[in-house]
């Protein structure tokens, strides 16, 4: 799986060429929406990892950002809402040699998805998810998620969100990944990268993409052009390791305002045996 | 050089606000989703592929001739 090439020069007309299905383009994503980056970026760094992608299965459940599988020339398994994991779970265990990668939403991934979120993490699978955070349930008109922040607007939380929202990273990583990241689409080789060392790491990585959601989420919450929306997200976002400098250092004001900012970055990198492995040793064992 | 797909356009003009050298605008041309796609202003554009990136609807390449920059350019070289 994670042959390196030396000099692989990589370009968006070969990513176009090579991995999107033609037949299905252009993708049914809303203008602005950043689902779209979210694939290309993906692409980018399976292209770099120079994955075979006869050896490779995508996954996903259901939800706009599920249906980023159909746009890749390879096989894939649209499966039901939340259950991606689940079935993840069934191929990478029936056939370890197989590169697995889910695309999940925040709604697929941490509300109906939850539970399979939490074992299929704990178990330490070797897979790669990359969770798109756009803070809403965009596929089906704008709906509050688990993940949508306090106070903002939703057709249901229409006088604001009263709930405390998940931080996926912070469950991720609680639960036990190996490989943490959160990058927004508005910064392309950060993700891109993370995603790479996602694909290396023999465990589960995570990889949460903040996304805007231009329909569902953006409309609602008064973000009324594409732009000041991609802004917002430049305005909130602040690298792990500055926000800790701050949170040592800054002068008290800095420290209040960091409050409001959310932080981007590898959160976290661990090395531990994988389910697969476990099992490779029990059979060992056994014979 | 930039090419533009212009039927993948969807018009969010991301792209000639993110390029750092203010190398694209808007074309005259309409597609069939109503939008003007970007076009490229002569002999700015340094191959950085941050439009190509930043596009959500795959409509922009850069062209692989772009590769050769001169070391000028190249030091203008911009991401974010
Ligand atoms: C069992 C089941 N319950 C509810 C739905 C309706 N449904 C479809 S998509 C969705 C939410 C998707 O949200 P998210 O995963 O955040 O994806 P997004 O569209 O935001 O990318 C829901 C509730 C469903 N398809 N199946
Ligand atoms: S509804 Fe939101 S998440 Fe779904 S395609 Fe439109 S902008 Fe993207
Ligand atoms: S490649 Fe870079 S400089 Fe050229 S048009 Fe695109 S963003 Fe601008
Ligand atoms: S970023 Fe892409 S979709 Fe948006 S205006 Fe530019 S070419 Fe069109
Ligand atoms: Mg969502």
């Amino acid at each position: 799986m994670k042959e390196k090439k030396s000099v692989n020069i990589v370009s968006g007309k070969k990513i176009q060429e090579k991995y999107l299905r033609d037949e299905m383009m252009p993708h049914i994503f809303c203008n602005g929406c950043g689902l779209g980056n979210v694939l290309d970026y993906a692409l980018w760094a399976i292209e770099k990892e120079g994955l075979d992608m006869d050896k490779t299965v995508f996954l996903s459940g259901i939800g706009c950002s599920s249906r980023i599988p159909g746009y890749i020339h390879a096989d894939a398994l649209h499966t039901t809402h939340g259950r991606a994991l689940a079935f993840a779970t069934g191929v990478k265990m029936a056939n370890p040699d197989l590169n697995v990668i889910v695309f999940t939403g925040d709604g697929d991934c941490m509300g109906i998805g939850g539970n399979h979120f939490i074992h299929a993490v704990r178990r330490n699978l070797d897979i790669t998810v990359i969770a798109v955070n756009n803070y809403i349930y965009g596929m089906t008109g704008g709906q509050v998620a688990p993940t949508t922040p306090e106070g903002h607007f939703a057709t249901t939380s229409p006088y604001g969100n009263i709930e405390p929202p998940f931080n996926m990273s912070d469950m991720a990583k609680a639960a036990g990944a190996t490989y943490v990241a959160r990058w927004p689409v508005f910064k392309p080789h950060q993700p891109i990268n993370s995603i790479r060392e996602g694909l290396q790491n023999k465990g589960f990585s995570f990889i949460e993409m903040l996304s805007p959601c231009t329909t569902a989420y953006g409309r609602r919450n008064k973000f009324r052009r594409i732009e000041d929306l991609w802004a917002h997200y430049e305005e909130k976002t602040i690298l792990a390791e500055d926000h800790d400098q701050i949170e040592k250092f800054g002068t008290q004001e800095e420290r209040k305002a960091l409050k409001d900012k959310i932080k981007i970055g590898v959160f976290h990198r661990e090395t531990k045996k994988s389910l697969e492995q476990r099992y490779q040793e029990l059979l060992e064992e056994l014979k | 050089m930039i090419e533009v797909n212009e039927e993948y356009c969807k018009g969010c003009n991301l792209c000639i606000l993110f390029c750092p050298r203010d190398a694209l605008e808007e074309s005259e041309t309409l597609n069939k989703k109503g939008v003007h796609p970007p076009i490229e202003i002569d002999d700015r554009c340094n191959g950085c592929r941050l439009c190509e990136l930043i596009c959500p609807d795959f409509a922009i390449v850069v062209e692989e001739e772009d590769k050769k920059l001169t070391k000028k350019q190249q030091s203008k070289k911009c991401c974010v």
